[in-house]
């Protein structure tokens, strides 16, 4: 009896999230995370991938996309929301039109990346993972990527830039309108 | 369709009967690096030139990875017919212009701009012969042969063996250096105890951190009584500071292809996996195009090489997080599981992915297996040191004037390393500390600097090998300072599973921010001693463990500079 009023509620929480995803994406986004969702729901180890290619087609993952992946799937949304939340590619939250990383790999650190990132945040006038409210930036720390001759690395929306100065940074902020 | 050795070295013939000497061939060295430092620019300038001029025929165009000294790009080596190959460094647009006018037209090497003469793979032959290559013309002088610079010269190449040389996304390529021919072998002529004794006798360690024998590794896999087993490489280097993986999955991703085929044949395995973390888009790319290519060679998929035995491959994205380096958690993460670590035993290789037996390989590992089969076990021994041999490939970076991967031959001192490969530190300051092994690892101080690489020498001074990360700090840089920053990682980036991972990382950085911001006592830095030792003996999984290493090594070799922090404090009081 229990078991059935508290199914029940998570229904009834599972549709309004599931009507959510129509205010948020459109008609066609839609069409082609179920066509995401159907070609890495059934694979063993599928999860991830699936996650990843729906992230690359929305920009993020907010639950009423986590419902549709359960509901579609049969994996439990605490299942999914845990994958999500335990790994840093993964956001729950809109990103703005930017991606500004400041990477803080060792060599980057040890080449005054902490001078640059401070100098961002203070530029945007943000914290690492939030974004500008113009939606302009979302300014993140980066893990290491592997470029560590061009330290410091700062890389937007996947360009990089190498030898980054504290002086250098704004110019190089101010081309992403 | 590559059904037999003939089908193998008839496509090698075809590419190394073509006289070398008489070709016109420009490399450009396009890893993630070269191509961050503007290598696409210079590419697309280059065949615009030579469309202009008319000259598609006579020039050859190869893209490759990584060169190895990544300070210097982008780099771009031209080689002409009859002449010998030159090396250009930090070349851009207008550079490229007048190298193509003055040298591949005019056929003159335009010295200003040159770094070397000579290409790596040239190495042995101009040592020998005093920096000559039979059938190509020596030009100026006055630039040094690639023989003559440390940087190069020191170098043992095993697992960097063709980079800066061949197409990454070409497996004729590959197999014209030789590519496949191990894996023929070792289906067709070895069975799973010769290739395992090989191994062992070998001596080659794994090269993702832990140094365990890949040998015993396969050994412990290869005796269970299983249908299914898997072998898996591990791509997720995730070290900040170490990219040398990337460097060899995206300049010679076949070579981690025919380790795998090696080791599934040895633990009897038909699939495998290639975790590859995901701030590597350019690697995850290469690979996918290595596979389609070996697929359609008929060198992954059913009956491969003729042989009957069916192995293929997948390369698996992994989604940002540091943990899924460590093996269970690494398996868990391909399952579509958050990457939590669980306790061994059991051991992957009796219940790993999916709980089938399991073994684990890291890219360099891989990538020295074809080399040793075709060579000989006795060969490897002979390079390392009693112990561990082989070589090691570290990325050296920070404040040094070289930085790039550089592959040393184990046993090889650290001031070797550091002075001469990597050319001293920047603008004449002092040397203080190098960092070994990241997160995991520890410092080793100016008056250990002779030091010798190898496994258990550097654990004996409190750093590890690691995965090969090496970072200069110059005496600029406090090690407190260092320690805080990469217990900041390990806060990170633990996956909270366990509690010492989880509250003792955090309050182990509290006590460092402290310490570092001039508001510890000298009660603190005991505290933070203990608690390292504790973490160290508790943590449930390798990442938690090692992460005290770096402050104990610092307490170690730089206590001095805990106390004047501290110190600091109570004069301000």
């Amino acid at each position: 009896m229990c078991y059935n009023i508290t199914r029940k509620k998570l229904i009834n929480i599972r549709s309004t999230n599931v009507e959510d995803i129509q205010k948020q994406f459109n008609e066609t986004q839609i069409l082609e995370l179920d066509k995401i969702i159907d070609e890495f729901g059934k694979k063993p180890g599928g999860l991830i991938p699936l996650l990843e290619e729906a992230q690359i087609l929305l920009g993020y993952l907010p639950l009423s996309v986590q419902y549709r992946i359960s509901l579609k799937t049969g994996i439990a949304p605490n299942k999914i929301y845990g994958v999500i939340t335990f790994y840093s590619f993964f956001s729950m939250e809109q990103k703005a039109r930017h991606r500004v990383q400041v990477c803080m790999g060792t060599a980057c650190y040890v080449k005054g990346g902490k001078d640059i990132a401070e100098k961002v945040e203070s530029l945007l006038n943000i914290k690492k993972g939030e974004s500008t409210p113009d939606k302009r930036y979302t300014y993140e720390n980066a893990r290491c990527f592997g470029a560590c001759g061009l330290a410091p690395v700062v890389i937007i929306d996947g360009k990089v830039y190498g030898k980054v100065t504290v002086d250098s940074i704004e110019d190089i902020l101010v081309q992403y309108k | 369709m590559i059904k037999s050795i003939e089908d193998i070295n008839a496509i090698s013939e075809k590419i190394n009967g073509a006289d070398i000497n008489n070709q016109n061939i420009i490399y450009v060295h396009m890893g993630t690096c070269g191509i961050a430092s503007g290598a696409n620019e210079v590419l697309l300038k280059l065949k615009a030139l030579i469309k202009e001029a008319n000259m598609m025929r006579d020039i050859k165009i190869v893209t490759t990875g990584c060169a190895g000294i990544c300070s210097e790009e982008p780099l771009v080596t031209v080689k002409l017919a009859g002449q010998e190959p030159v090396m250009y460094c930090k070349v851009d647009e207008s550079k490229t212009k007048e190298i193509f006018d003055k040298h591949i037209v005019g056929k003159n090497m335009v010295s200003e701009y040159a770094f070397a003469r000579g290409m790596e793979y040239q190495l042995a032959e101009r040592k020998a012969n005093g920096g000559k290559v039979a059938g190509q013309k020596t030009l100026d002088t006055k630039v040094r042969g690639i023989e003559e610079i440390p940087y190069f010269s020191l170098q043992t190449q095993i697992v960097m063996r063709n980079r800066g040389l061949i197409d990454p996304n070409k497996i004729d390529d590959y197999i014209s250096r030789g590519g496949y021919q191990a894996a023929y072998k070792a289906l067709n002529e070895m069975s799973s105890e010769d290739i395992i004794q090989v191994m062992l006798d070998s001596k080659l360690r794994g090269r993702g951190g832990a140094g365990f024998p890949t040998g015993l590794k396969w050994k412990f896999a290869s005796k269970e009584a299983n249908e299914t087993k898997y072998v898996l490489c591990n791509a997720d280097e995730g070290d900040p500071g170490a990219y040398m993986d990337r460097s060899v999955l995206e300049s010679d991703p076949h070579s981690i292809l025919e380790g795998l085929i090696v080791a599934a044949k040895a633990i009897g395995a038909h699939s495998g996996y290639i975790y590859c973390r995901a701030e590597y888009p350019l690697a995850v790319e290469t690979l996918n195009k290595a596979i389609k290519a070996a697929r359609k060679y008929g060198i992954l998929g059913v009956d491969i090489l003729g042989t009957g035995f069916d192995f293929d491959v997948e390369v698996y994205q992994g989604a940002g997080a540091f943990v899924c380096g460590e093996e269970t958690a690494l398996m868990r993460s391909l399952e579509g599981k958050r990457g939590n670590p669980r306790p061994r035993p059991p051991f992957p290789a009796h219940q790993g992915l999916w709980e089938k037996p399991t073994t684990l390989n890291n890219v360099e590992t891989l990538a020295n297996v074809a080399p040793i089969l075709l060579k000989g076990a006795e060969w490897f021994a002979n390079i390392g040191t009693e112990a561990s041999g082989g070589t090691k490939v570290f990325s050296i970076t920070g404040d040094i004037v070289n930085v790039g991967c550089v592959e040393i031959a184990m046993g090889t001192k650290l001031e070797t390393i550091i002075y001469d490969v990597g050319g001293g530190i920047t603008k004449g300051k002092k040397f203080k500390a190098a960092q070994l092994g990241g997160p995991s690892g520890g410092c080793i101080p100016a008056q250990h600097l002779d030091v010798k690489i190898d496994y258990q020498t550097l654990q004996e001074y409190g750093a590890i090998m690691g995965s090969g990360g090496l970072i200069v700090m110059c005496d600029e840089k406090s090690a407190v300072d260092i320690a805080r920053f990469f217990m900041e990682f390990c806060k990170e980036e633990a996956c909270g599973k366990c509690i010492p991972g989880r509250e003792g990382t955090r309050q182990m950085l509290n006590m460092l921010n402290k310490i570092n911001n001039g508001d510890g006592t000298l009660d603190d830095i005991a505290k933070l001693e203990e608690l390292a030792k504790v973490v160290q003996q508790t943590a449930l999984c390798a990442l938690c463990k090692t992460s005290p290493n770096p402050v104990l090594s610092t307490l170690r070799y730089f206590r001095n500079e805990y106390e004047e922090a501290v110190a600091k404090n109570s004069e301000v009081k």
